[in-house]
């Protein structure tokens, strides 16, 4: 294995281009390690992108977003009080994201790259509607984070291409999100579960909402329909329970060591009720 | 809270001194099993079987042997043959020879002069296997058309018509057992699972071994026992047992899962294939979890006869157990504890031994009582449900005391049974009051305790400071309650007092740190080598001082003439002996080696109080009491320790830890990410009662205190759980999923 | 496999080391410094025994390459003491008979050191959660919270 630490971007792209064989990416290496020590992905060139200037920096657009480079970790977006104010659901569900010891590394981008149904930040950030930004040979272009994962462990992400930052759009008054999951353990543990909700309201109604499952399908998924079942609504208890249900149903999940689909599906469900409410405490200020 | 009977003034013993090896253990310098190397050091790695069940048909490692840095390759047909009987099974468990029987079963080893190398080398390997039908599960082992795992395994004891899956079987029982059921007033019966746990100590097995032509050899390992180590290395490789020198490093965790051979013996035939050169092998966690340990699983029929006012009247059981394909579940010692805490006027006893497509079990923390307490605990607690009889005083009235005769046989000398539940009743968190899906649960545990085969001795320095050598590891605090019972007997201070654990060459035969026997066996031996020691010194003295021996006594640290007949000498202290030594007749050494008895029975109480989740069947241990008859605390600190961390693993075992298999029969979660332990958010503080009613058997009332503890949380969470939110789980794990589908259907989870 | 030449810091020494890229800090702290006191529990972050501070950043060292340590600074638990005694955390596990086995011990140290360095008034809860990731066996945690709780209790009244 060879190890490359860029100093730009497009340094990194070419190295990229320019080598056979498995190449990766290392942010954290949270995964990449893991996968190395356990011999499940042997890369023949690592490309560190840590010593990219910027690349471990959060910044506020002029637009009103944030900009989050591709190897800020978990704590940095933890420790960024704004950021967590504006978009407490999508920190929360990074901050879920292993240890301590995790968190010092571990990345969004990381998390998104590995492609998992499970990944605990990957439902915020789509739920956020971020976009990421991605480096190729060609040039740069914007992706939306909800056009990444496809499948299992797999991304759209084509050989070579490099997620420089993701980004987030301008967060106005009266919106919240929040994300839960369901673990055994308090901590440590794969999500058998996980929902994000996002919410606009006026006057207490909601206008916008993005609801987005993980773990319950072959890669995190938008529940456009639970979603709609709670615009135009107070979030009052027959609506919570419909949206549940909703959730339940369209939930498509798999029988495996962390939970049985019937499980899943059950739980699912109950899961989401409470991100809901939670986002929509959020929204209206309560915390 | 000591609730102390036998009033007896100690000057050190019970008190929380510092341990001697703090030091090194919070700076990192303590020496561990992989934190050694020697000049000229290979480095060991090992290829496992894919398969849960598989003959081998060939094995080709040209391609790795041309791999530069590769210096040795061995199979079984490194190991001597002829060999049978449960060495047999041990060498079968170190390296497969025409079949692999379960994933993960050790099939070649290679030395290389890189750890990379050595796993490069491994995947070179050739092997091709014919894979067979395989079988994990304990009831479905024994089944007519279940898969054959050996011809040839049952022993005399199986009955004729037995499933050729069943190794062995036991029988036994007391009294009128259909009698004793007709005079209850309810009888109850039920069928309980638990699931495989493994021991899950941090460290992984670790070991460096050097072995010559001529067959000496050395080796440093982490093991709770060396003299074990060194026996069962040199019976499957034909060694002689004193040729082979072992030193334990510190041990990171045991609990049973290092008492026995993994990667001992290939690391000695990777030396002496290599010619002599040192070999260290470091297990990953995945061979950890899917080639060591773990428990049995279980699958249990319990029926408890009982009358309207809470007293037994019959009970019988008939346990099941798989301990993987070799044998050797704990079955017997499930059935000696599964009554042992009540009087049970008639009690009957039928235990399987059942092979099965899994690692060899090994022991793991008072082997087989956690399962039986489940079984039989659970139901006591289903009864006192329905006859709305109080958990605490239906067992007070059936508790054994000093005198009865045990379910299992042994007559009990004092114990402490009753004591211990009436002070888990008076306990505050007896009485809390509880919110809504909140449940307390409550249940006692057994282990019978060990004593064995023991070896010590002791030395006086030159200074009158006492050298103390015992071949039992310190897994967690015991060269610190061996230098209290040390100064204790000395009277002299504890920093006076270096314990050492000494390697297989110093000392005769010791068993391991097993069985909570460490400071009750090495204690005692100590105790009897420290007054060989003091009776010396008396003899001196009393030539010194041209009196009788008998006429000199020892207390606090001085020789002293007993009494104003003796005549009028000042006392001579430890130290001024000490610095004559070479005048009144060379060193002052003793040594005490005994099988040693009288080990004192242990029983605890434990209380739970969780809620549950109603919608997602998840459990959180809200507050958690152990009280238990440690006889004699030496260092609290420690026995509360043991309490603590014992009820910890047994939450863990009840709750999340799991054995996964897929329907290839290869295990799912070899990983601490899967393979769930408690961690530190899962819990609150564990609080504890020491009740001491002291052993008669021991100098200083020990009992053993480690095994106990794991046994009650089983059963106590099981019914704390029914207690929150009506819904009695029989098999273990109550994962979440188990326990919501518990909640919304009834089921039991068998 | 060509082997790479790091220069780095730890515990205030400056230090060289050569190591094959797919080597992690923890190989190269155990196997090419003989800094033995970072353990592998796992390999793969899940139990902490390895944990270090990197550029003061809690870290599991088994998780970081080792030439990801060119030009960082690292602390391990052979560095925790002073010249003249130990940390008040390695302290206070001795007294408080934090440890049994000792294996997870200088992990745990560290972890909890990283948390005190930056709340040295945790709650009860927020010390259980920040060592969620540094798994005990022997002792059930109840002894190790109560002397972080401790330890940060005489922190505050010293301060």
């Amino acid at each position: 294995m060879q190890y490359h630490s860029p100093s730009s971007f497009n340094e990194a792209v070419a190295i990229s281009n320019s080598s056979s064989g498995l190449v990766k990416y290392l942010a954290g290496g949270t995964d990449v390690l893991v996968q190395l020590k356990i011999g499940t992905k042997s890369p023949d060139h690592l490309i560190d992108i840590k010593n990219i200037p910027g690349v471990r920096e959060i910044s506020l657009r002029d637009d009103g977003g944030y900009t989050i480079g591709a190897a800020v970790s978990g704590a940095q977006l933890t420790d960024h009080k704004e950021l967590s104010k504006k978009w407490p659901g999508l920190v929360e569900g990074m901050e879920l994201v292993g240890s301590a010891q995790i968190q010092s590394r571990a990345t969004l981008v990381g998390n998104l790259c590995n492609g998992s149904p499970a990944a605990d930040s990957v439902p915020g950030m789509i739920a956020a509607g971020a976009s990421v930004s991605i480096l190729n040979s060609s040039g740069t272009k914007d992706v939306l984070v909800e056009d990444i994962p496809s499948g299992p462990g797999s991304t759209s992400l084509k050989n070579g291409e490099l997620i420089t930052a993701i980004n987030l759009p301008k967060r106005n008054d009266y919106e919240g999100d929040a994300y839960l999951r369901f673990i055994p353990r308090t901590e440590m543990d794969i999500a058998v579960v996980g929902c994000a909700v996002n919410l606009s309201l006026e006057n207490g109604f909601i206008t916008t909402a993005k609801v987005v499952l993980g773990a319950v399908g072959p890669k995190v998924m938008l529940a456009h329909s639970a979603a709609d079942c709670l615009v135009g609504t107070k979030l009052d208890d027959n609506i919570l329970s419909r949206f549940s249900a909703k959730c339940s149903q369209i939930a498509k999940p798999i029988s495996d060591k962390r939970g049985s689909a019937e499980f899943r599906k059950d739980i699912i469900g109950v899961i989401a009720q409470r991100a809901a409410r939670k986002a929509y405490d959020r929204a209206l200020g309560k915390y | 809270m000591a609730k102390d009977e036998l009033a007896k003034d100690f000057k050190y013993i019970g008190t929380r001194p510092n341990r001697p090896d703090g030091y090194d253990k919070v700076t990192g310098r303590a020496k561990y099993g992989a934190d050694v190397a020697a000049v000229g050091m290979l480095h060991g790695a090992v290829l496992r079987s894919p398969y849960a069940h598989a003959r081998i048909t060939s094995i080709n490692f040209e391609k790795a042997s041309k791999l530069d840095g590769v210096k040795a390759i061995i199979t079984r047909d490194d190991f001597p043959v002829g060999i049978d009987g449960d060495t047999l099974n041990l060498l079968e468990n170190t390296i497969a020879g025409e079949f692999a029987y379960y994933d993960g079963h050790a099939i070649a080893a290679v030395a290389a002069t890189t750890v990379h190398i050595a796993k490069e080398a491994i995947n070179e390997i050739e092997v091709e296997y014919e894979v067979l039908p395989h079988v994990i599960d304990v009831d479905e082992a024994i089944k007519p058309d279940a898969p054959v795992i050996k011809n040839n395994a049952r022993d005399f004891s199986v009955p004729e018509g037995s499933s050729p899956n069943v190794a062995s079987y036991i029988e036994f029982g007391t009294g009128d057992i259909d009698g004793g059921f007709d005079k209850a007033d309810l009888v109850k019966s039920g069928r309980f699972k638990t699931e495989a746990a493994h021991q899950g100590y941090i460290e992984p097995h670790a070991c460096m071994a050097q072995l010559d032509h001529d067959g000496q050899g050395e080796m440093w390992v982490c093991t709770q026992g060396h003299w074990y180590i060194r026996q069962m290395c040199a019976s499957v490789l034909g060694l002689e047992a004193s040729k082979l020198c072992v030193t334990p490093s510190e041990i990171g965790g045991g609990f049973g899962g290092k008492t026995t051979i993994f990667i001992e013996p290939l690391a000695l035939a990777l030396s002496k294939k290599s010619g002599g050169r040192p070999v260290k092998i470091v297990m990953s966690r995945a061979e950890v979890l899917r080639a060591t340990g773990p428990t049995a699983s279980a699958s249990m029929d319990v029926k408890i006869g009982i009358t309207k006012d809470g007293y037994l009247t019959s009970g019988s059981v008939e346990f099941r157990m798989q301990g993987g394909a070799f044998g050797g579940s704990p079955v017997s010692e499930a059935l000696q504890c599964a009554f042992a805490p009540y009087n049970m006027p008639a009690a009957h006893h039928i235990g399987y031994d059942i092979l099965a497509n899994r690692p060899r079990a090994a022991a793991y923390r008072a082997p087989g009582s956690p399962m039986a307490a489940f079984a039989v605990e659970s139901l006591i607690d289903e009864i006192c449900t329905d006859l709305n009889l109080d958990p605490i005083d239906v067992r007070l009235k059936n508790a054994v005391k000093e005198g009865d005769k045990s379910s299992y046989g042994p007559k009990f000398k004092k114990i402490g049974l009753i004591e211990t539940l009436e002070a888990a009743k008076d306990h505050p968190n007896y009485s809390i009051s509880l919110g809504d899906n909140q449940g307390r649960g409550v249940a006692a545990g057994y282990w019978m305790n060990h004593g064995g085969e023991t070896s010590v001795s002791v030395s006086l320095a030159e200074d009158g400071s006492v050298n103390v050598t015992v071949g039992t590891p310190d897994i967690g605090g015991s060269r610190a309650s061996i230098a209290l019972m040390t100064a204790e007997t000395y009277g002299i201070p504890y920093d006076s007092v270096r314990v050492n654990i000494a390697e297989t060459g110093a000392l005769g035969f010791n068993e391991p740190t097993h069985g909570s026997r460490a400071t009750l066996a090495s204690g005692k031996a100590v105790y009897e080598a420290a007054n060989q020691t003091i009776s010396e010194m008396c003899q001196r003295v009393a030539r010194k001082w041209q009196i009788d021996p008998d006429a000199v006594f020892w207390e606090n640290g001085y020789a002293k003439p007993a009494g104003a007949n003796a005549g009028d000498f000042s006392p001579i202290s430890i130290k001024q002996i000490a610095s004559e030594m070479d005048q009144t007749g060379g060193p002052i050494a003793g040594h005490h080696e005994a099988s040693i008895r009288g080990v004192g029975h242990s029983f605890g109480v434990h209380i739970a109080d969780v809620e549950v989740d109603p919608e997602t069947g998840r459990i959180t241990v809200l507050r958690y009491l152990v009280a238990q008859d440690a006889g004699r605390a030496i260092h609290p600190s420690y026995v509360e320790g043991q309490f603590q961390g014992g009820a910890v693993q047994g939450i863990g075992w009840a709750l999340n830890e799991e054995y996964v298999y897929g329907a290839d029969g290869c295990l799912q979660n070899a990983a601490f990410l899967d393979y769930r332990v408690p961690v530190a958010s899962d819990l609150p503080n564990i609080d504890t009662i020491i009740v001491e009613v002291p052993n008669p058997d021991h100098p200083f009332g020990v009992r053993g205190v480690g095994e106990t503890g794991i046994a009650p949380p089983l059963p106590a969470l099981a019914n704390a759980v029914n207690a929150a939110v009506g819904a009695r789980l029989r098999s273990l794990p109550m994962s979440p999923g188990k326990v919501l589908k518990t909640i919304k259907t009834g089921e039991d989870g068998c | 496999m060509t082997k790479i030449h790091v220069k780095t810091n730890i515990n205030g020494d400056k230090v060289e080391f050569l190591t094959d890229p797919r080597e992690t800090l923890l190989d190269c702290l155990r196997n090419h410094i003989g800094l033995t006191g970072s353990k592998e529990g796992c390999g793969t972050g899940d139990c902490g025994a390895c944990s270090c501070i990197f550029d003061g950043n809690l870290v599991s060292s088994c998780l970081v390459l080792g030439v990801e340590a060119e030009g960082k600074s690292i602390e391990t638990i052979e560095g925790m003491a002073g010249e003249k005694e130990l940390h008040p955390l390695q302290k206070k596990f001795i007294e408080m008979a934090a440890l049994q086995c000792g294996f997870c011990t200088p992990g745990i140290l560290i972890a909890a050191k990283a948390l005190l360095d930056r709340n040295n008034d945790p709650t009860e809860s927020e010390v259980r959660y920040w060592l969620a990731g540094n798994l005990c066996r022997c002792t059930g945690y109840d002894k190790i919270i109560k002397a972080v709780m401790e330890t940060a209790k005489d922190i505050r009244e010293t301060a």
